[in-house]
């Protein structure tokens, strides 16, 4: 098989084992492009790519515009904040503006889960979810996965813990999908009040003491406290959080074995992980960060090339 | 179907042998000539050339690597099939070297045109000299030749050539084959 079975990437619940599969064996080839002196390849130099950020986002921006750039790729960017958005256009709207300006691919995030998937039916282009809510994060579920492979050789078999605010991660959400097509399992860990109540129907163990999710695991996946989501308090303090849901170094030492700690950024240091977790060599955090820009060339290349051409 | 022997196991060897010592009557020394073997099909005979030369002429450490085009086609998007890339693996730069680029058959030239713009990542070699195991010479769509070539061959387009490596195929031989 060397092509995808969608169109459009909105989410990984949408994508087969074999697409991820794809998708991993086309970014070892960039993996190896963008280690080069000369970082770029022509692949993409008639395809336009418009990045409509409708929410905040550094890293994933950043990630995109490289990984589009590195392809050769015409790319406009779009904030919401310095837009019509705000003057009242609606969506569908905003985006048939941008598309009649010939754009080919549209890289999304969106604050309302499901607005890439609603815009797929309503438009001719071909979208990627950059996040969409609390829903999906298709990328960067690809990419821990990605790099969970690179580390340990394989995703099938391992134990991974999500440890944190399950409850409003769009990273939790397509992980979970990521990893169990690929044959890990799954456990998440948090306070009760920020685990979903039906988490449990997705196939997912539910653990509430970090020390035994930490025993049991491979791998850790540390996500970060989104207060900026939180429209009551979900924990008394964030000091008290810490206490029970941080992870720290002498936690780690005392394990009787190595795992690997993972953490899709921004990190809130000192809250979900201390520094020197952050910084230990069982951390994979920056090679997440490396690992993102190949996975995303990778799903460019794989989707742009399911582009039909105009007949010139 | 029908397929017709252009060249059995013994006249492949026979070439191999020319190509290797045409190699070595313009590189002598091959201290500052490298190899590349262009994915997928050019690899086997990049292999079989450096080994024929480390052996049989004693020539040492021929550099060789792997230059996958995949990425610099101009086809993309053109074939309703996905563009599937192989393993590139150069590891050293290219700057001010004699680059050899070893294919197995040189058609309408346009993989060797993405192959130089693909090495290009690498340095910027003194010279590119290229080496066909087939030259198919009336097919060009590009002004593109062959500095070495183990046979010609005139052949209409729906004919295909298929070179055979024991390796990979079982046998070295080379076919013409009528779809």
């Amino acid at each position: 098989m060397n092509e995808l079975s969608v169109k459009h990437l909105l989410g990984i619940k949408y994508i087969t084992e074999a697409d991820i599969q794809l998708i991993f064996k086309t970014a070892d080839h960039f993996k190896e492009v963008i280690n080069r002196s000369i970082k770029k390849v022509p692949s993409l130099r008639d395809i336009t790519i418009s990045n409509l950020f409708f929410e905040s986002s550094t890293r994933t921006r950043l990630s995109f515009e490289l990984a589009e750039k590195r392809l050769s790729a015409d790319v406009i960017n779009f904030s919401a904040s310095a837009s019509s958005v705000n003057k009242g256009e609606t969506l569908i709207d905003t985006v048939n503006n941008i598309l009649s300006m010939k754009v080919d691919m549209v890289v999304m995030r969106h604050p309302n889960p499901g607005a890439g998937v609603f815009l797929s039916k309503h438009i001719k282009a071909c979208i990627i979810n950059a996040g969409d809510g609390t829903h999906e994060h298709p990328t960067q579920a690809l990419l821990d996965c990605y790099s969970i492979r690179e580390r340990l050789g394989d995703v099938a078999g391992k134990n991974v813990v999500i440890v944190g605010d399950i409850l409003h991660s769009r990273v939790a959400l397509s992980n979970i999908f990521a990893l169990q097509k690929l044959g890990a399992t799954v456990k998440v860990c948090g306070p009760k009040t920020l685990l979903p109540k039906y988490i449990g129907n997705l196939g997912v163990g539910i653990e509430t003491n970090l020390r035994k999710a930490l025993q049991w695991c491979d791998v850790a996946n540390m996500l970060r406290v989104q207060n900026e989501r939180m429209d009551i308090s979900y924990f008394p303090s964030t000091r008290e959080y810490t206490q029970q849901f941080g992870l720290n170094k002498a936690m780690l030492d005392s394990l009787d074995k190595e795992i690997v700690v993972m953490h899709p950024g921004p990190i809130n240091r000192g809250v979900e992980i201390t520094s020197d977790v952050a910084d230990s060599k069982q951390a994979i955090i920056l090679e997440q960060v490396q690992n993102g820009v190949a996975i995303r060339m990778a799903v460019l290349y794989l989707l742009a090339s399911k582009i039909e051409r105009d007949e010139d | 179907m029908s397929q017709k022997v252009l060249l059995n196991t013994k006249e492949v060897q026979i070439t191999l042998h020319r190509l290797a010592c045409q190699l070595l009557e313009n590189h002598r020394t091959f201290n500052n000539t490298v190899f590349i073997g262009i994915q997928p099909r050019g690899v086997y005979l990049a292999e079989r050339l450096k080994s024929l030369l480390e052996t049989n002429y004693k020539i040492k450490d021929i550099r060789l690597g792997y230059l996958d085009i995949t990425f610099y086609r101009d086809d993309f998007r053109r074939s309703n099939k996905t563009l599937e890339a192989n393993k590139t693996d150069i590891n050293f730069i290219v700057e001010n070297k004699k680059v050899v680029f070893i294919d197995d058959v040189l058609y309408t030239g346009r993989s060797i045109r993405a192959a130089l713009t693909a090495i290009q990542s690498f340095g910027r070699p003194s010279k590119i000299e290229l080496l066909a195991f087939i030259d198919r010479r009336f097919s060009r769509h590009l002004p593109i030749q062959p500095d070495y070539s183990g046979l010609q061959v005139d052949s209409i387009n729906e004919e295909k050539v298929k070179v055979c490596w024991m390796e990979n195929d079982g046998e070295d031989a080379v076919y013409l084959i009528n779809k």
